[in-house]
């Protein structure tokens, strides 16, 4: 029998149950108010007393109000019909719940994650009579472009035989496509969907590889300067205002992988919107197809319920790891992780648990580390490579790196896109701070060209520094030229305009080539005697190469560019360009 | 059923503690003591324990008085009969006017579907050039004005109330200095404007308490006006008041502080606040702008801070002017593209000059020689500041955009600005 409770305490979305019979952590339960039922979730057991925090809003709940416990942990329905959904934090599809409900989020309303309608054409793979284990494939469905794998579901432990399968034909999710016998003889019945507690990582692979094939992003600082790594981690920390949510958005159109699951975790709803109206008429580069066949949208904006928030980046990456198993390059863009750790804050201070730093709980690094490791490119078992890449914004309280959150999420990452203020503010976008930042991965272009790159900025930025103290005039036209060539890189490479159509994306072969004509710049040692002189010449070749950026790579236009800069460059250069390019070969 | 009870167990600070049964969270009581009757909301159930905020405030409140609990949660009466009147923060007329008690309306309520929400797209034009061209605002959009004490931001608040292209104003005072009440009231007033808006007024001298009910009731309000239609601003001044009380109250309430004495869950408030802007399609919409007092001119503030994370922008008022560093409409893209082909480069490139005016100033105060370069940019500065940043330009969009390009052409040459050729060649003013 199904343990029940009643409620003894209300402490904003908190509540205290006492209850008779055996309650699990995390396990899910429902406030029974008048009509309604308010999903919750258990996150403390002490005697007969459970806390449990209410992801949706609690007025009206009085003490005496019954409470029913479903013996399950807060899971995900995963299967084929997730892509192109959009879901609140619990999975509750939230186009079909504006059809029933209108403007506003009812609370208490639950509809089917996977709707039961669609009918998918079934291919079976196994036979009657195969041994089977969880994960391996029993038939497929076709998604979109992708070829669903339908497998034995996770929580299956052991071993199985099939005892029947469906043939070729149309089937809803939720018919029974298969039945499995386990070693004690007992028959399971199996359809398209099943179920998985999101706060346990899928682990049905053969093993986890070390990810060093690059991810490109299509944005020029990141494939050059501080790669991602496709099953690899990376967080954008900023200030409110640097451009995360934009660059997050490029990301998600541009970068070069299966399936984009956005997790919109306690930001702003109109980002989200721009998310969700312009997907859907983008076409992907890759299939032609529509951006929204690819991608799945998690949304728990600010204003929603606090606790859902803290479920909504499970949800994700749970849905994230499912279709890894089918052997997708998947990227999990959780913003903003902050949001998620002020939630784990909120409930930890109504829980009265001792504060740890600046009262965010004790228990937050492992719980962000736990999260990123989640991360990973592995072998399936059926040999396929699939990878989940998980980035991640973060919020910092004061654009201060130095608060936990920040500080808890660089420990565990493999790259660091630190946003600056100071570029923002001088607009210089994307402003991901060219010195602070670092990768541990390795990216498109060569690594000694990028750090020929890097050395130019530093050296430049040394200049900056030593003129604010002496003038211009104390600087010599060596260092003043180096200052300049700096400046340019900034502005003609690492700045981007995700405004102009074809500045917007960068790819990998243009980034090389563009990088090459850029490095003879920065290598040429140029016939410039005079700082006017000096500066004059840097702006007309600024302005050569940013209209050269705003020009198609196959134009004319293009070839013209090329043609005006490298005239350029050879005019007041002491070598020929031969000669400038035998040192960008003697680099490498 | 109405229960009354006649004995509270603890008083302490403006939260009151009493034993009974069958309450539930949110539900609204009202508490008569020797000096008058207060509304009372519940905040915290344990047991047969009852926790209230009292609107009225703590003080005066006996042990022995008496609690009736209404079984209703707090609600505000809504029609077109709120039109030119203004209400303190429990709703009740702070003019001479009728109290209203018809079709009461629920206060914060359930937030918006995201999948119902639309691209936003049209521009609220203000006649200030620093919002119009280089910040403008958008309809459904939610911004701060982050300022310090001192800064004309009411004024600002009132000059955008009567011109900005909207059908209602709904004003919402959060600890507003009584003298600023006024002042707001005669501008309207003079303006011609109140009969197209509504106050909310709670002032410093009133219970603090009731400064957390004026953003929900406006909105509350707003939400409806909207939902008939009505393209509706909200305007508050100031929301680190309404911060503050929730301070108060959150302190009285023994909750673990977070940052700077805050509570934990500041953002969240705030941005179930701001998300309430919104365009509904098909009917009417919610703009929001609202003052945000930075304490020490510190942006680091927790309240300054949290309030960037949940709006789209944020205007940073300084020196009686609109600073064009750090502020920022996020929307400002989503209009900015349809008025004119330069008004998007233009805005870029001023700025950048901008920030180049500024270094070359440092260098200057710091007493080093001025190049050619340098000379220009100080006359451009000095240009851009005049005739577009000062809070008294009062010029529609358009005269704005040729403004700037007869600033940057008086400077510089095109080359110089860091625009593409295409552009310069065709809006660059010839002699």
């Amino acid at each position: 029998m199904a343990t029940t409770g009643r409620v003894v305490g209300v402490n904003g979305n908190l509540v205290t149950v006492e209850f008779d019979g055996n309650v699990l952590l995390n396990e899910v339960a429902y406030v029974i108010l008048d009509e309604k039922r308010l999903k919750s979730e258990v996150i403390r057991i002490k005697g007969n007393r459970a806390e449990m925090q209410v992801f949706e809003i609690i007025k009206g709940v009085g003490v005496g109000d019954s409470v029913e416990f479903t013996g399950n942990l807060l899971s995900v329905v995963v299967g084929p019909g997730l892509l192109g959904q959009i879901f609140d934090g619990l999975q509750n599809p939230l186009p079909q719940l504006a059809e029933k409900c209108g403007f506003f989020l009812d609370r208490g309303v639950y509809l089917d994650p996977i709707s039961n309608e669609t009918r998918w054409i079934f291919s079976p793979a196994a036979k009657t009579g195969d041994i089977v284990v969880r994960g391996q494939t029993l038939g497929s469905v076709p998604e979109g472009i992708f070829e669903h794998k339908i497998m034995v579901p996770f929580d299956l432990y052991g071993t199985y035989k099939v005892r029947s399968i469906v043939s070729k034909g149309e089937y809803n999710v939720k018919q029974q496509i298969a039945e499995l016998e386990d070693e004690n003889g007992d028959l399971i019945p199996v359809s398209m969907i099943f179920q998985w507690p999101v706060k346990k990582a899928i682990n049905v692979y053969k093993e986890r590889m070390k990810p060093v094939e690059p991810l490109v992003t299509q944005i020029r600082i990141i494939d050059t300067l501080f790669p991602v790594a496709a099953g690899g981690t990376y967080c954008i920390p900023g200030p409110f205002g640097a451009g995360k949510t934009v660059l997050q958005q490029l990301t998600s159109r541009y970068a070069d992988v299966d399936i984009v699951i956005i997790a919109a975790c306690g930001e702003r709803a109109g980002e989200v919107v721009d998310t969700l109206k312009e997907f859907p008429e983008l076409t992907d580069p890759r299939t032609g197809k529509s951006l929204m066949e690819r991608t799945v949208i998690i949304c728990n904006t600010s204003s929603m319920p606090v606790a859902a928030r803290e479920a909504s980046v499970y949800t994700g990456v749970t849905i994230a790891e499912y279709y890894r198993q089918m052997g997708l390059k998947v990227l999990l863009l959780a913003d903003s992780t902050s949001r998620w750790a002020q939630a784990m804050r909120e409930m930890s201070g109504r829980l009265e648990e001792i504060p740890g730093e600046e009262a965010f709980p004790a228990y937050l690094e492992s719980v962000i580390a736990a999260f990123y490791e989640r991360a990973g490119i592995v072998k399936n078992i059926d040999g396929s490579i699939g990878s989940v890449t998980i980035g991640g914004t973060v919020s910092p309280a004061g654009g201060n790196f130095e608060e936990p959150v920040t500080q808890a999420t660089l420990k565990v990452v493999g790259a660091f896109h630190g946003l600056s203020r100071e570029r923002s503010d001088a607009r210089r976008y994307p402003a991901i701070h060219p010195l602070e930042s670092w990768s541990k991965y390795s990216g498109s272009v060569n690594v000694e060209k990028a750090e020929y790159a890097r050395q130019v900025l530093f050296r430049s930025e040394e200049v900056s520094q030593m003129m604010k103290v002496v003038g211009e005039e104390g600087t010599s036209i060596d260092d003043f030229i180096n200052y300049l060539k700096g400046e340019f890189l900034d502005s003609v490479y690492l700045q981007q305009n995700a405004f102009d159509q074809v500045d917007a994306s960068t790819t990998k072969d243009r980034q090389k080539y563009v990088f090459d004509k850029l490095l003879l710049i920065l290598l040429a040692e140029l016939k410039l005697t005079h700082k006017d002189e000096a500066r004059s010449y840097f702006n007309q070749m600024r302005q050569k190469f940013l209209d050269w950026n705003g020009s198609h790579i196959d134009s004319d236009e293009f070839k013209k560019g090329e043609t005006e800069i490298m005239d350029m460059l050879a005019s007041k250069s002491m070598e020929s360009v031969e000669e400038i390019n035998e040192k960008l070969n003697s680099l490498v | 059923m109405q229960k009354i009870y006649n004995r509270i167990e603890e008083i302490k600070g403006n939260v009151v503690t009493v034993r009974a049964d069958g309450i539930k969270y949110g539900e609204l009581a009202e508490i008569t003591s020797a000096h008058g009757k207060s509304l009372a909301e519940v905040i915290l159930l344990y047991e047969d324990k009852v926790s209230l905020q009292v609107f009225a405030g703590g003080r005066g409140v006996s042990t022995g008085d008496e609690v009736r609990f209404l079984s209703r949660p707090m609600m505000v009466s809504f029609s077109d009969n709120l039109l030119g009147r203004i209400f303190n923060g429990r709703g009740n007329p702070r003019d001479n006017g009728p109290e209203l008690t018809e079709n009461l309306i629920e206060i914060g309520g359930p937030s918006v579907n995201p999948a119902k929400r639309i691209i936003p797209r049209n521009m609220i034009r203000t006649g200030i050039p620093m919002i119009d061209v280089f910040n403008s605002l958008v309809e459904s959009q939610k911004l701060p004005i982050f300022s310090i004490s001192g800064e004309p931001y009411n004024e600002l608040l009132a000059r955008i109330a009567m011109q900005a292209e909207v059908d209602l104003i709904i004003l919402g005072g959060c600890g507003l200095k009584y003298d600023d009440y006024l002042f707001f009231k005669e501008r309207l007033e003079q303006g011609g404007s109140l009969s197209r808006a509504i106050f909310f007024v709670h002032t410093a001298s009133d219970p603090v308490v009731e400064c957390l009910m004026v953003p929900d009731i406006c909105l509350a309000v707003a939400e409806k006006f909207a939902l008939k239609g009505k393209k509706v601003l909200v305007l508050i001044s100031d929301m680190t008041n309404f911060s503050d009380a929730m301070k108060e109250i959150a302190i009285t309430m023994d909750q673990v502080p977070s940052n700077r004495g805050y509570p934990g869950d500041l953002y969240s408030k705030l941005a179930a606040r701001y998300e309430k802007a919104v365009d509904f399609e098909g009917q009417g919409s919610i703009t929001i702008l609202a003052v945000t007092t930075m304490p020490g001119d510190d942006v680091t503030h927790p309240v300054p801070d949290n309030t960037g994370y949940i709006t789209e922008g944020q205007f940073y008022l300084r020196n009686g002017r609109i600073e064009p560093f750090g502020s920022l409409s996020r929307l400002k893209q989503l209009v900015n593209g349809k008025t004119r082909d330069d008004h998007r480069p233009l805005m870029d490139g001023m700025i950048k000059l901008y920030a180049s005016f500024k270094e070359t100033l440092d260098k200057k105060s710091m007493g080093f020689r001025m190049s050619d370069w340098d000379e220009k940019l100080l006359k451009y500065g000095e240009l851009f500041e005049k005739e577009l940043m000062a809070l008294s330009v009062n010029i529609p969009l358009e005269k704005a955009l040729d403004k700037g390009w007869e600033i940057l052409a008086a400077c510089f040459t095109p080359e110089e600005t860091g625009m593409r050729t295409g552009l310069t060649d065709q809006y660059w003013p010839k002699q």
